[in-house]
């Protein structure tokens, strides 16, 4: 489990790690918190010739609010600082309660919000917290940067919408409305693994106490984070009793086709798919225990 | 080390909680494991390995892989000439000698792992690069992946021997048929308990040094003394030639430390670079390549008198071992059998066995070998058989157990390469009332009780254990002049604390604090013979061993100093690093002044002050307990908590409360864990898909259910002069039985019917599904 021969370059400027991703192409790989890409290249799945480290790229790191209340995280910020972040858990507590479940300490402690998400495991937490939020993703390259919706950046199991000579450099987060409340859960084999399946949601009310917009998003099922429309049709309008919950919850399948791995069958993940739904929108609409 | 404090001790050291001298160096990161090890010159070996089940090789092109700079040597079988081949350590069970592994695959692969290559670099970096250079050229064949196809033997494993069925025989005690014929009701069920492993902290590795004359090899453990001996012959070297040399070990439960391919071409690769060579299992070759366990399927049937006496047993058991039979590849099978009548009164019981050869890799011992299995097996259908006559599982146990008036209880011969066999002592139904007490059993939730929509169960298990494999240890003590004392042992230690536990041995014999006493377990050289760490028999063998020389040494020091003195040896004691005089506690004989003397040449100094003894165990201590778990299962996802665990046993004689516990809590989680997560998984082709961290699970610190470790001291053991029996597996051999017992509970009301095992969160699901189905 030693990688194959590779050469590490570590600019520390984002400017000369955009040259040098177009200098190398498709013979480099860029490394953040290593977490992912490190036991692929020990495996020898992945062998590029060069490593592009971002770690000195100081600029790349950070978590700030913007006026507009945005959330905006820098590519390379440790999931760790997310974690720890009293504005995250102001500003986006949904993304705060998802936290503790990406992989363990360790993990967390080196790994960053950028490789996650260009990583885009299908199981992972943070893609799904991007899509139920309409988080965007902005992406630079020497052509320039670009804004890509969450929506259409996970393309599929390991794929996003970023091009080979981008870099993913920060997350946008849409200022978090008053009133609007979250649930988060998900089934791993042990706490940290990735998910078998999982749900993040978001609801609203309206005045009149009525569910208004309600967000569901399923991960570790398909190749990608889905929202699970049918749910959200559902459920908007209704009273978001318990009754409700549960019948809209029951449509959290409809349409489709999860994966089955040694973990975890295709009917089971069907199975909890309504069960989960249920659940994290039963946190999102009771009142706190804790 | 100082000098001992010469305050006169006379504390009992055995039996009192003692922290582990080995901590410091643990905690402090300085303990010393096989990867420490380094040497200038120093090269690195890696194994190329099988990617094919079953596959002929027709040829090699290894010529880019020597030619890469930095490579010393690339070896297949063609170089190693006449490839030796790794004999049967243990369970010579008939006709498993047929289908021993060589050193290295000899034109045909059996396993996905097995070595077919070797190579030598500067790096290992360098030496994994060379392994991609490799051609081999494989014929591919059509494995055999379990224990249908290896019963069917439409795919030959090993064609020259002509059958996949590597041992094949029956045991039996009492009157099998006689006893079903009074049955008033029987059950019949088949169980399968699945492959895993024990995946230790630190894998397998070697460091071996030749200089011309000697050979020196580290990383040796469990059975260093049979290790070299067969090395000394497969190098025609003389076994003084070689000595085998223990670092610190992160873990071995079974695994660790037989004789494996690694344990020659390592040691061969150094005698032909004449330079030291270093091969670092990483985990992915650990996965596929160290010995895997437990795969074995049980078809069980119980007779019974409707009040739930049992009149009858009887069973078949498959085994699949892999594809060889490796040093203990036999023991696990060969002890289902003995096992699985268990802890109560079944005088007529039957068992037949079919040890199978399959194309996965070979399997060996692993803590608590066959009673995991047997013990699933046996109390899950006891709990089936309750449920159908109407009766407590409890009230059920209770009536069949072995009562202390039947003690010792004959359990006939179940096992081809023994004598008969007998539970030596105790009182089975007393260990069982308090593992009941001591969870609370009868208040708890249970039998599918809703709490929070969760449904509770409760599971017990009763076991027997054996311990204290024969025939000998070794240890020596010898008293120095700056008044330290070294203990020398025969038995290795994987991290159990033995230097701990040796040293409070001694202190109680020569009347010393433990610090006085420093342990070396590590080399060959220490002693004359040894014959190791498995069947927890480390402290009831080799405890004992220096329990003898500590008793030697007082003896002889007393008796020295009765003569000199002209005292009565009756008025004299050992104590505070002298021989003392019982009436005024005044210092007769100063055991460092004695030292001194010997080391100047006084013969009869030398003789008090280096001792030797040696253990010979005659009979084979049984522990026994019982496990209780208290489960809640969520219906709708599948998920078990583990809420309560109580691992009970009798252990006759406890040396250290402190690091039993450690024993029994950490064998608790290792189990536990095992029943839900731990799978080593193949495909239809002979693929190893839980091959890496990944997909293979272990527990960890936060699936560690909360367990209540008791240790009984009711029935010290009458084989040893410790009166101790063996405390490191006991708490594994129970768990999966008591947890698919309680799960079982829990799920009761909606059908679910459990006979195997893992009850990962897939499997469990698929059977609370096919219950609802079938409702
Ligand atoms: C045992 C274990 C368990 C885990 N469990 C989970 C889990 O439960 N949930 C979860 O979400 N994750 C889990 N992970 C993954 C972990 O969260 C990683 O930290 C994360 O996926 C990748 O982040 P990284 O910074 O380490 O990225 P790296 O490993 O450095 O990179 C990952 C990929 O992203 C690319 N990349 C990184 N940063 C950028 C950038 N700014 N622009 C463009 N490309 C970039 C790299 O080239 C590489 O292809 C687990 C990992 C391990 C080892």
């Amino acid at each position: 489990m030693k990688p194959a021969p590779f050469d590490h370059v570590a600019p520390a400027t984002l400017e000369e790690a955009l040259a040098l991703l177009v200098e190398h192409g498709e013979n480099a790989k860029v490394l953040a918190g290593g977490q992912s890409l490190v036991p692929v290249m020990a495996l020898r799945l992945a062998t590029p010739a060069w490593l592009i480290d971002l770690n000195r790229i100081a600029s790349l790191a950070g978590i700030r609010q913007l006026d507009t209340g945005e959330l905006a995280i820098g590519a390379l910020t440790r999931h760790a600082a997310v974690e720890r972040s009293e504005l995250v858990a102001r500003a986006n507590p949904l993304l705060a309660s998802a936290m503790p479940w990406v992989a363990h300490t360790a993990i967390r402690n080196r790994g960053t919000v950028g490789g996650s998400l260009v990583h885009a495991d299908p199981a992972a937490e943070l893609p799904a917290v991007c899509l139920a939020c309409d988080a965007t993703l902005v992406a630079q390259s020497v052509r320039g940067r670009r804004a890509i919706a969450a929506a259409a950046f996970f393309r599929g199991m390991f794929e996003t919408a970023l091009g080979a000579d981008e870099l993913l450099v920060e997350i946008r987060f849409p200022a978090w409305p008053d009133g609007r409340r979250h649930g988060f859960i998900e089934i791993a084999r042990r706490h940290g693994d990735f998910a078998i399946c999982g749900i993040a949601a978001t609801v609203e009310r309206d005045r009149a106490g009525r569910v208004g917009d309600a967000r569901v998003v399923a991960f570790g099922v398909v190749d990608r984070p889905v929202r699970l429309a049918a749910v959200e049709r559902a459920l908007a309008g209704t009273d978001g009793g318990e009754d409700a919950l549960r019948s809209a919850a029951g449509a959290a399948a409809d349409g489709l086709t999860p994966r089955a791995d040694h973990h975890a069958s295709a009917e089971y993940r069907s199975e909890l798919l309504p069960v989960l739904a249920r659940r994290a929108l039963a946190q999102a609409l009771t009142p706190r225990r804790r | 080390m100082n000098a001992p404090d010469r305050a006169v001790d006379r504390a009992t050291h055995v039996g009192t909680p003692t922290v582990r001298g080995e901590d410091q160096r643990f905690l402090t990161g300085a303990a010393r494991f096989t990867d420490d090890v380094r040497f200038e010159r120093m090269v690195h070996a890696a194994v190329l390995r099988s990617p094919h089940a079953n596959a002929r090789i027709r040829g090699f092109d290894a010529a880019a892989a020597a030619a890469l700079p930095g490579v010393l040597l690339v070896a297949t079988a063609a170089d190693l000439g006449e490839v030796p081949v790794i004999p049967l350590r243990l369970a010579p069970l008939p006709g498993l000698d047929r289908f021993v592994q060589r050193a290295i695959a000899v034109d045909r692969v059996r396993y996905v792992g097995e070595p077919v290559a070797l190579i030598v670099a500067e790096s290992r970096y360098i030496a994994e690069d060379a392994l991609d250079l490799i051609v081999v050229d494989y014929e591919a064949l059509d494995p055999v992946t379990n224990i249908a196809q290896a019963l069917a033997g439409t795919a030959l494993v090993h064609e020259a021997v002509g059958t996949n069925v590597g041992s094949h025989y029956h045991v039996a005690r009492g009157d099998p048929a006689g006893g079903f014929a009074r049955a008033e009701y029987t059950r019949k069920e088949r169980f399968r308990c699945h492959r895993h492993t024990a995946a230790p902290m630190e894998t397998r590795g070697l460091v071996a040094e030749y200089d011309g004359a000697a050979m020196r090899v580290w990383g040796a453990t469990k059975v260093p003394f049979f290790n070299r001996r067969l090395l000394a012959k497969m190098l025609d070297l003389p076994e003084t030639a070689i000595e085998m040399i223990e670092t610190d070990i992160g873990g071995g439960f079974g695994v660790r430390g037989e004789f494996y391919p690694e344990d020659y071409l390592v040691p061969w690769a150094a005698m032909r670079l004449r330079r030291p060579v270093k091969w670092i299992e990483d985990r992915r070759e650990h996965l596929m390549a160290t010995n895997h366990a437990r795969e074995t399927e049980c078809e069980l049937e119980i007779g019974m008198k409707r009040d739930g006496t049992i009149v009858g047993l009887r069973a078949t058991v498959w085994a699949d071992l892999g594809a060889y039979t490796r040093t203990g590849g036999g023991v696990a099978i060969a002890r289902v059998p003995q096992f699985l009548p268990g802890p109560y009164r079944i005088p007529d019981y039957a068992c037949e066995v079919f040890a199978l050869h399959s194309n996965k890799t070979p399997v060996g011992t692993y803590r608590g070998p066959g009673r995991y299995e047997a013990n699933f097996f046996r109390e899950r259908l006891l709990d089936l058989a309750a449920a159908d006559l109407g009766l407590d599982p409890a009230a059920l146990r209770e009536k069949n157990l072995v009562s202390a008036q039947e003690i010792p209880y004959d359990i006939g011969t179940l096992v081809p390469f023994e004598g008969p066999n007998a539970y030596e002592g105790g009182d089975f139904h007393s260990a069982y009332r308090q593992a009941l007490a001591a969870i609370g059993h009868g208040s708890l939730p249970a039998k599918g009780a809703v709490i929070d929509g969760r449904l509770h169960g409760v599971g017990l298990a009763c076991f027997t254990e054996s311990s204290g494999a024969g025939p000998s240890e070794s240890a020596r003590i010898v008293a120095r002049p700056d008044g330290r004392y070294e203990v020398y042992v025969g038995v290795t230690t994987m991290g159990q604390g033995h230097e701990t536990v040796f040293a409070q041995i001694a202190a109680d014999e020569l009347g010393l604090p433990v610090a006085a006493f420093q342990v070396f377990h590590g080399s060959t050289s220490h002693v004359d013979e040894g014959w190791g760490t498995y069947h927890s028999r480390a402290i009831v063998v080799g405890g004992s061993a220096v329990k003898l020389a500590g008793a030697a040494m007082r003896d002889k020091l007393i008796e020295l100093a009765a003569r000199r003195s002209g005292l009565p040896a009756a008025e004299l004691r050992v104590g505070a690093g002298a021989v003392l005089r019982e009436s005024d506690a005044s210092t007769v004989l100063d055991v460092a002044e004695l030292a001194r003397a010997a080391a100047e040449g006084d013969a009869e100094a030398r003789e008090a002050t280096h001792v030797k003894a040696r253990f010979d165990i005659k009979m084979r201590p049984y522990s026994y307990g019982t496990h209780v778990a208290h489960v809640a299962v969520d219906p709708e996802t599948a998920q078990v908590e583990v809420l309560a665990y109580v691992a009970l046993e009798d252990v006759g004689r406890v040396i250290n409360p402190l690091l039993a516990k450690g024993q029994a809590v950490g064998g608790a989680v290792q189990g536990i864990g095992a029943t839900f997560l731990d799978e080593l998984l193949y495909d239809e082709a002979g693929q190893l898909v839980s091959g890496t961290f990944a997909d293979y699970l272990v527990p960890t610190s936060t699936e560690a259910p909360p367990i209540q470790a008791i240790f009984l001291e009711e029935a010290p053991s009458a084989s040893n002069p410790l009166g101790a029996k063996g405390a490191g597996e006991g708490a594994i051999v129970a768990t999966g039985a008591a947890v698919a017992n309680a799960v079982a509970d829990a799920l009761a009301p909606l059908g679910v019917k459990i006979t195997a095992l893992p009850l990962s969160l897939n499997n469990l699901a698929a059977s609370i599904r096919a219950a609802r189905r079938r409702a």
